[in-house]
């Protein structure tokens, strides 16, 4: 066999990789970027820039050459002021010294806390349709991911009711995302408090991805980490991409009990060693005074939300109004075609790009994921045309 | 602030049917609510923003440091609202530190702007001191940079 030979490559790929599929996003991806002029709603990031003080001070800190590694578990300065932040936003109060974990995005702040907690066999519920990275990487750290399904018809909200027969002796880890991505959904402080309230029952770790919590429009955002005896078995996992507009940073944290921050490190030191010290050093300026950055941003997503809410609800499709993110998935179900077959007809005869709901699990289908984080003159044109493909369909 | 006003803010001329579909309003309490921050004295006007270094007849502007005499009945501001009411003056302000008033003046010409301090602003009685610095470059007025940034391209398809 020559190790040159793609075939026999493939056949020296570990088993979990190989069966693991391409995102969905991806494929989609690869077909929109064949195409010009397309004004496109499948993006997941801000369309604004990093605050400029922020990107002024990560620029000064080059300069002064701050351009080393850090701690492992990040600068001293930023953990303290992401211990300041989530006690005044979140009512949570955690140690800097140990109790917070500086990591690379959400993204790798997730694979740690699964493969942390996770022994081959355990149980891992988490909802969909939910972010694309769940389900991978519950399986690559050879657990069982155990899907919760949620629906329009109740604002694709996690309930305890639909909790509580999922659970077995071996559940471990119950992930939640709220608000989510794609779905926009959200939860009453009621809601958050059955879900905890079973998490403790039922002694279950929980991993709250709160990476939208500032994008929650019409209530007060709570997290489940702050309920009586949650965060104890709770690992919160935060970052600065969307409220604050800094995806392309790379830069999120985990805030948990010692024990789990420093399981979670042993893997992070060995396989990241430390986030970058220029994206600490932004982070940290971008905690100086977070609350009226985020608020106009928020504003102009809460205006877009409601333009696009109306524009949906204007085309007849059944589009309940987000409680948060900047995402719309309305449900295109009823006009016969499927969410893949629907972006792609969308995309090749109107040239607006928006995902398929499947890309985010099964039960996404019939849906379609629109980000409203595009500018309102965009929105617009996509929505006139969108109505136009959406009138074409009902009249063939 | 309001919705409504922070729209404005951004885009004093939006329709009413857009702002009220950004605002969950309907057109009619667009209008209302305009109508209100009009009557409050809160929009005092609705103006372009123009980038004049653009336009071929470049006008002048000077921004003046006056230092004035305060008066024993109304303080600075019977003299602030004479001087305020020059069109030359276009915007003005009470200042903390080393001066008063400070003075945005516009004019056709340098000329103009040294004759409006000379003869006008420094005849004024209470009056006491100017200094003018005349503007070279606008890099950003109202909020709105002058120069288009450049656009930065964002991945079309990303989770």
């Amino acid at each position: 066999m020559k190790p040159n030979d793609s075939k026999s490559l493939l056949n020296r790929l570990s088993n979990t990789v190989a069966d693991l599929p391409r995102s969905g996003i991806r494929d989609f991806f690869e077909v929109v970027s064949q195409m010009k002029d397309v004004i496109s709603l499948g993006v997941g990031e801000p369309d604004f820039s990093s605050p400029w003080h922020v990107r002024e001070s990560a620029i000064y800190s080059l300069e002064q050459g701050q351009t080393g590694y850090t701690s492992n578990l990040g600068t001293p300065q930023l953990r303290n002021r992401i211990s300041g932040y989530v006690e005044k936003f979140f009512g949570i109060s955690y140690q800097p010294e140990k109790e917070i974990l500086v990591t690379v995005g959400v993204s790798e702040a997730l694979d740690l806390a699964i493969r942390a907690l996770c022994n081959p066999g355990d149980e891992v519920i988490y909802h969909e349709p939910c972010y694309v990275s769940y389900r991978p990487l519950i399986q690559l750290a050879h657990a069982v991911p155990v899907i919760l399904e949620t629906d329009a018809s109740d604002g694709f909200k996690v309930t305890a009711a639909k909790l509580r027969p999922l659970i077995t002796d071996k559940t471990k880890v119950l992930m939640l995302n709220f608000p989510t991505n794609p779905t926009g959904g959200g939860l009453t402080a009621d809601e958050v408090k059955e879900i905890a309230d079973l998490a403790v029952e039922k002694d279950l770790i929980v991993i709250t991805d709160e990476i939208y919590a500032e994008l929650t429009y019409d209530r007060e955002h709570l997290s489940v980490a702050a309920m009586p005896g949650m965060k104890e078995r709770t690992i919160f996992l935060h970052g600065f991409s969307k409220a604050l507009a800094m995806t392309g940073w790379r830069i999120g944290y985990a805030c948990a009990p010692h024990e789990l921050i420093e399981a979670m490190m042993k893997i992070h030191q060995y396989t990241m060693l430390c986030a970058p010290v220029m994206s600490q050093q932004a982070a940290y300026e971008a905690l100086r005074n977070p609350e009226e950055d985020i608020a106009v941003m928020k504003e102009s997503y809460w205006r877009r939300r409601n333009f696009l809410h109306g524009a949906f609800t204007g085309m007849g499709l059944n589009c309940g109004l987000p409680e948060g993110a900047f995402y719309m998935f309305p449900e295109i179900k009823p006009l016969g075609i499927s969410a893949k077959d629907f972006a792609l007809g969308l995309l090749e005869s109107e040239k607006v790009a928006a995902v398929p709901g499947t890309a985010f699990g099964a039960c996404g289908e019939g849906h379609l994921r629109c980000c409203y984080a595009t500018s309102m003159e965009e929105l617009e044109i996509a929505m006139q045309r969108m109505q136009r493909y959406v009138d074409h369909l009902r009249e063939s | 602030m309001n919705h409504l006003l922070a729209l404005l803010k951004e885009n004093a001329r939006i329709s009413l049917e857009d702002a009220a579909r950004q605002l969950q309003m309907t057109p009619e309490e667009v209008a209302a609510g305009m109508d209100a921050l009009e009557k409050d004295g809160v929009i005092r006007a609705y103006q372009a923003v123009v980038n004049e270094d653009k336009l071929e007849a470049n006008s002048v502007t000077a921004v003046i440091e006056v230092k004035v005499q305060p008066e024993r009945e109304g303080g600075f501001d019977r003299i602030a609202s004479r001087l305020s009411r020059y069109p030359e003056v276009t915007s003005m302000y009470l200042m903390s530190g080393q001066y008063d008033l400070m003075l945005f003046v516009e004019g056709d010409d340098l000329r103009t702007v040294a004759s409006f301090v000379s003869e006008k602003l420094s005849s004024i009685s209470g009056v006491t001191g100017t200094a003018t610095h005349f503007r070279l470059k606008t890099y950003k007025h109202h909020g709105v940079l002058m120069e288009s940034t450049h656009e930065t391209e964002r991945l079309q398809v990303s989770p």
